[in-house]
């Protein structure tokens, strides 16, 4: 056999790629610092779901009656009052969407007392004053500040309790009716539930009061809080709530990266070893094929989760799919007696149909899901239909490309290395 | 390159096939399957006691909000308990319910790992839509195919799909593992990976189909399944060691998903390889002699 000469420009390009794709890699994933530019690393600037970063999600569900019927507004108003509650305990961007006609989502990330926040989102916070016959004096609305504070009893015990700050109308209100009901019992309402009972001693026409009773000053904070945001024009249920804590997120995170790793390795191995030379290249593409894909998940926003995870995991195994059919084909091309380079050229284009045949069938289960699926499964949807896409460029204009070049060198000519 | 004969021992094939069915739908009618909270709802709290604990204390803690519950162990020192009621607890329960353990097992607030709670009516819109999703997804895959192959083969393909998803959900029903969310994204992943595989399959048909004549079905098939066995066998392989990795090594949440997956991708290649084409064979036969015999008598 002829010795073919080496063409050392296209070997010094195929090396400089192969350095490219490790060098970007290594940017990616562990982040460079190259004077004042900080390129941060791809798991930084990942969005994680609740269950890998632990958080809150609840669904709640308005409560439809014929006195009182749920309403787009009504919906919207209650969106910005669960937002203004979430927001004064000041924990980091909460996520509130409107599902459907009547349900709202809520997903607060990184929420250490799960109960306390599930508590703060659901309360109606319906806040009432009534007077000794059950007629109400003023509600919630008539109050504009409040706070949870430390406050000495006239007993001289020290406790926690939340101060109401009237607005002008209900300050008159108040004082008209501390006037009428001296000697009486006011009752303080919240939800339906008697909270306070205090006996009227003096009017009061300064427009504050106090809610006494409360269990601690945490109480007595979020009690404030509730008041200030307001009630919610409608009664909200939960119909479905997922917390996870931060440990569990993070513990779930790191096995499934580790298993990732594992998974990914394996199908490397496997190429390698089944396809040689042309698995080589392959396993380059599948490295792009995982920078691309994480870079467009970074890029677009995609929220990664627990399935998401499993979703780029499982089109890594279906990635190299498309490599496996035009490798085949390529073997079968090789075997009719064509040279490598018409070889590689009809297994190409004599596979592509296949490829695009296959996969849009499968991109047919991922949009289904994508449309029809809720929470979870909608993230697993993105990532299968990302990943078909991606891989189908990798595998398809990558490889061949790579392939070429490296036929293109002259330095591996014996079909023996390509596995053929 | 070795042919083999593949439809010569269709029934064979067929024959495995309806023995899996029949297992599977056996199982289905006798033990039904283990739905979880995602389609009856209920409530699923975690938590950490951070020392192993006797189940009979966990329980009278437990039985006093729903006697029916579950509790397992969980954790890699089985220092955490999931508790899993039947109906959905509502907040003061479950507050009351961690605040029990709070106090025996002298617990902080972050010991509560996690909380899972869904109620009924949200179960039986999950029912609902997950059948709606498979029931479009396999219409709009037989539109693709008629459009691009011929009806014959996007109808052997689906048939082949239904086989498929019985036996994953027979998988879930023999060992009863439970069926929430994922259930559904692991039965659309696998109507996904089978059809992928079955496409490749009768690609191949298509494609040979001018070179041999044209009532040598036997032959076409066996050809075309024989060149593209290698491929299925080959990303059926690659497939399955990324699944398995995560079955192993993933998070538990995974692993519930990771299996059914496993046997979907087993089960796709083989009826990929076996029943789909010859399905689509038997029924192109069959078609054949009838027009043979409507010919022959008039």
């Amino acid at each position: 056999m002829d010795k073919q000469k080496v063409n050392k420009k296209i070997l010094a390009q195929l090396i400089i790629i192969t350095l490219l794709i490790f060098g970007v890699g290594y940017v990616l994933f562990s982040g460079v610092t190259v004077g004042v530019y900080d390129i941060g690393k791809i798991s930084n600037n990942m969005n994680y779901g609740l269950d890998l970063t632990g958080g809150v999600n609840v669904v709640l569900e308005a409560e439809n009656t014929e006195s009182d019927p749920v309403t787009p507004e009504k919906i919207d108003s209650a969106i910005l009052t669960i937002r203004q509650r979430i927001d004064s305990i000041g924990v980091s961007e909460p996520t509130i969407t409107k599902q459907g006609d009547n349900r709202i989502r809520v997903s607060i990330p990184s929420v250490s007392d799960q109960e306390e926040a599930l508590n703060l989102i659901g309360k109606t916070a319906q806040l009432e004053f009534l007077g000794p016959d059950d007629t109400v004096i003023l509600t919630g609305k008539d109050v504009v500040d409040s706070k949870g504070v430390m406050q000495t009893s006239s007993s001289g015990i020290e406790q926690a309790v939340v101060t109401l700050k009237f607005s002008e109308e209900g300050t008159k209100l108040f004082a008209d009716a501390t006037e009428k009901y001296q000697g009486q019992v006011i009752k303080i309402k919240l939800d339906d539930e008697i909270i306070s009972a205090p006996t009227v001693n003096v009017v009061i026409t300064n427009g504050e009061a106090v809610i006494e009773g409360m269990g601690d000053i945490d109480e007595a904070g979020n009690l404030a809080s509730l008041i200030r945001g307001g009630a919610l024009p409608v009664k909200l249920a939960p119909v479905e709530i997922r917390t996870v804590g931060p440990t569990l997120g993070q513990n779930s995170l790191n096995d499934s990266v580790f298993a990732g790793l594992i998974g990914i390795s394996l199908v490397l191995i496997f190429m390698l070893v089944a396809y040689r030379g042309l698995g080589f290249i392959a396993d380059l593409a599948l490295i792009i094929y995982i920078m691309i894909f994480l870079t467009i998940m970074a890029a677009l926003n995609v929220t990664l989760t627990l399935p998401g995870i499993a979703g780029l995991i499982l089109s890594v195994g279906m990635a190299v799919d498309a490599n496996v059919i035009i490798f085949s084909r390529i073997k079968e091309e090789a075997r009719l007696g064509k040279s490598l380079l018409t070889a590689i050229d009809t297994g190409f284009s004599r596979a592509f149909t296949t490829i695009l045949d296959s996969n849009v069938t499968t991109l047919i289960a991922g949009f289904v899901l994508f449309f029809l699926g809720s929470g979870s499964v909608q993230g697993f949807a993105v990532t299968l239909i990302l990943g078909i896409l991606v891989s189908m460029f990798t595998a398809i204009v990558i490889t061949k490309h790579l392939v070429r070049l490296m036929i293109k060198t002259g330095l591996f000519t014996n079909n023996a290395f390509y596995g053929l | 390159m070795k042919k083999y004969k593949i439809v010569e021992k269709s029934k064979i094939w067929f024959a495995i096939s309806l023995v899996l069915i029949t297992i599977s739908l056996g199982s289905l009618l006798i033990q039904g399957l283990n739905f979880g909270i995602d389609f009856i709802g209920g409530t699923i709290v975690t938590i950490e006691l951070n020392t192993t604990f006797d189940s009979a204390d966990a329980r009278t803690i437990v039985d006093e909000f729903d006697t029916g519950a579950d509790l397992t162990y969980a954790g890699d020192d089985k220092t955490q308990v999931i508790i899993t009621t039947k109906r959905d607890l509502n907040t003061e329960e479950r507050q009351a319910l961690f605040s029990s353990f709070q106090e025996k097992y002298n617990l902080q607030d972050t010991d509560l790992l996690s909380i899972d709670t869904v109620s009924p009516s949200i179960g039986a819109e999950m029912t609902q839509n997950a059948i709606i999703a498979i029931i479009v997804a396999m219409v709009l895959m037989l539109a693709y195919i008629t459009f691009r192959f011929e009806f014959l083969f996007g109808l052997t393909a689906i048939m082949a799909l239904f086989h498929d998803l019985i036996v994953v959900l027979g998988v879930y029903s023999v060992f009863q593992i439970q069926v929430n969310s994922p259930f559904i994204a692991a039965m659309l992943t696998v109507l996904g990976y089978s059809i992928n595989d079955t496409i490749v399959v009768f690609d191949r048909i298509r494609e040979n189909r001018p070179k041999f004549g044209k009532y040598a079905y036997a032959d076409l098939v066996d050809t075309s399944v024989s060149q593209t066995l290698g491929r299925s066998i080959n990303t059926s392989l690659t497939t399955l060691m990324a699944i398995t990795a995560l079955y192993i090594f993933g998070a538990p949440a995974i692993k519930d998903f990771a299996l059914p997956l496993m046997v979907g991708i087993a089960i796709g290649t083989y009826s990929s390889i076996f029943n789909a084409s010859a399905l689509w064979y038997t029924i192109k036969e069959y078609q054949h002699k009838k027009k043979e015999k409507v010919l022959a008598t008039k």
